[in-house]
């Protein structure tokens, strides 16, 4: 078949020239306008004044004291909602108890509902007037406006990430495996770690992944119960908020950097794992070709 | 090690998938479950092996009984359709991890010795260090089983274990299986939807339906002596048809057939199997129709329409010239009686 004579092939669905560069043409504007260019101006804005103003705004006691809580607050959320998603994920695809489906939708609940909404929940919950306000009060025990709350916020916020990552595949893969190993002799965690952790693990990874991301950009439900004390209960986000309104532009900038950087890194963590597990698959399958049967 | 069975049921949410069903399997025999899709086999093997608890009656194992004991220390081997071999390890790991899981501590030497004597059994040498997406689905079902046997086992359960391979390989592996079988002497038990298989494998074939055993018996009684009109359908092609028994002889359009002992003059179904029908272009006989003709390796399969509207399918010789709107005569060389 000569070249010529494909280039008379009429186009497949949507396939036609024109459609196809008006829709690549589109895509590829949007995306900068809307994606590429807030990344630069925050840049842009966070160097404007020199370098010197960069390190002295991040080096300022508040934004560290912000970058710290930031960082605590993921070192307690992520790994407790990664065992919740776990736990979680192994209930759903591995038990039949009523109230599953219940349980599916509970969730998924944080995924629809408003952050701003979980922060007003915890704040009738937790705060003074609150259904255990007064208990809490009584035992000297504070959770709103201090870290506990930021945490617990974060939690819910963030509780789908690592369940919603491993259900499908989990579903997808059955109850063969850990029932074949269970006939062997294995017990219930020994398993866990030999059978089913090693064939979810990318995508555990890839939910921790998002966890952090999530957590550590979480603005909504902690600005509510955090109380935005500065230099006390500010995450990262709360304080560049702060700044911003204080018209100190460079600082905010700044302080997004890092926000910013930390979400670079967690997406290249992302594609490298996503590559890494689907290298893995590709290969197994050429392999699996090659042998024939 | 004698299996038995006694009275065991299961209900699943408030369909029963298990009606009180009792059965041994002697220490050594190989054994068949063999039953339509929902017959209940599947359930019953589960139990067996403690993948699922029975809701009334009981297991032994030899004289110990069973019924409680957890999946994980009952001492199955169980093989399953999809064959269940873990993706992530090699040929040889998934071989050794029983081993390696096991109360009784061996060493590394131990268990790859056992390993490769594992491989040899099942005829895999050499191919312990492949990771199961690189072998084809035949050698992963014979991966399965030396795993299966990697725990010396005091019962095999197969579950539709040829149920995913195409029509060649199943038939080497049945053949083989039985080999294994004849040669380690454990008591097995496999479940098929396939009547092929469960005669040509099986000690002992046990036909199930809704949850019930119907009959049980060696490949030769129940193809022989089929209790009931189910039985018989499931095991083979057959075709049907309406007639009377009158002094032990089941009449249908003229043709005359002998009855079993015990059935009742009064209306009957008859059930011939295909080969058990004659063709002839002349009478005696059923008149019939031919309405199209099937052609296998071994035999022509006619279908046609006999004058009193039944479907008829028979078999002819390769050589016989045949075609569809011929006309003549079907007459029964052998059949089975039922009183409807």
């Amino acid at each position: 078949m000569s070249a010529v004579a494909s280039h008379k092939k009429p186009p497949r669905v949507g396939d036609g020239p024109v459609f196809r560069r008006l829709l690549i043409g589109i895509v590829l504007s949007l995306g900068a306008l809307l994606i590429l260019a807030p990344l630069l101006v925050i840049g842009h804005e966070a160097f404007k004044q020199g370098v010197k103003v960069y390190t002295s705004t991040l080096n300022h006691p508040d934004t560290r004291h912000a970058i710290m809580m930031t960082v605590i607050t993921a070192l307690i959320a992520v790994p407790v909602n990664t065992a919740f998603g776990v736990a979680a994920a192994w209930a759903i695809t591995k038990f039949d108890f009523r109230g599953k489906r219940l349980l599916l939708v509970v969730i998924e609940i944080p995924f629809s509902v408003s952050p701003i909404v979980a922060g007003v929940a915890y704040l009738f919950v937790y705060g003074l007037q609150g259904l255990f306000g007064p208990w809490l009060d009584a035992h000297d025990i504070k959770i709103l406006f201090a870290l506990p709350g930021i945490v617990l916020a974060s939690m819910f916020v963030t509780a789908p990430f690592v369940a919603r990552e491993l259900i499908p595949l989990m579903q997808a893969q059955g109850r063969d495996l850990e029932e074949a190993a269970t006939s062997l002799g294995a017990s219930g965690w020994r398993t866990f770690f030999s059978v089913t952790l090693p064939n979810v693990k990318w995508a555990l990874l890839y939910g921790v992944v998002l966890c952090n991301a999530r957590v550590m950009g979480e603005f909504g439900a902690v600005s509510i119960v955090s109380g935005n004390i500065r230099g006390q209960t500010n995450t990262l986000p709360l304080h560049i908020e702060l700044l911003y309104h204080d018209y100190q532009a460079a600082g905010a900038f700044a302080s997004a950097s890092i926000l910013a950087l930390l979400a670079v890194f967690t997406i290249i963590a992302k594609v490298a794992l996503e590559r890494r597990g689907a290298g893995r698959r590709k290969a197994q399958a050429t392999d699996a070709v090659s042998t024939g049967h | 090690m004698e299996i038995r069975l006694d009275n065991v049921i299961k209900t699943f949410d408030t369909f029963r998938a298990v009606h009180g069903v009792s059965l041994t399997v002697e220490s050594g025999e190989l054994i068949a479950l063999l039953g339509p899709s929902g017959s209940g086999k599947t359930t019953i093997l589960r139990m067996v092996a403690g993948l699922e608890y029975a809701d009334g009656g009981h297991i032994y194992f030899g004289d110990q009984d069973a019924t409680d004991i957890p999946v994980r220390d009952r001492g199955v081997g169980f093989v399953f359709q999809h064959y269940a071999l873990f993706p992530h390890m090699t040929v040889a790991e998934n071989i050794g991890f029983g081993m390696s899981v096991s109360k009784v501590k061996r060493s590394k030497a131990e268990i790859a010795a056992r390993v490769n004597q594992l491989l040899k059994l099942v005829r895999l040498e050499g191919l312990g260090d492949r990771f199961p997406a690189q072998i084809s689905g035949g050698q992963r079902q014979r991966v399965a089983l030396a795993r299966a046997l990697s725990v010396d086992p005091k019962v095999l359960l197969l579950d539709e274990p040829f149920g995913a391979l195409d029509a060649n390989v199943r038939h080497d592996l049945r053949r083989w299986l039985r080999e294994i079988h004849d040669e380690l002497g454990i008591t097995t038990i496999f479940v098929t939807h396939d009547q092929e298989e469960a005669l040509d494998l099986a000690d002992r074939v046990v036909i199930l339906k809704d949850g019930k055993i119907v009959q049980q018996g060696t490949p030769q009684e129940v193809c022989r002596d089929p209790k009931n009109a189910f039985v018989l359908k499931f095991l083979g092609d057959a075709n049907r048809l309406i007639g009377e028994v009158r002094d032990g002889q089941a009449r249908v359009a003229g043709v005359a057939v002998a009855a079993a002992d015990g059935v009742a003059d009064g209306p009957a179904e008859i059930y011939a199997r295909p080969r058990d029908l004659d063709w002839s272009a002349a009478g005696p006989g059923v008149s019939a129709t031919v309405s199209r003709v099937l052609d296998r390796p071994g035999e022509r399969r006619v279908i046609a329409t006999a004058s009193t509207g039944e479907l008829l399918e028979f078999d002819v010789d390769p050589e016989r010239d045949i075609t569809a709107g011929d006309t003549g005569f079907v007459t029964l060389r052998r059949a089975k009686v039922f009183a409807i």
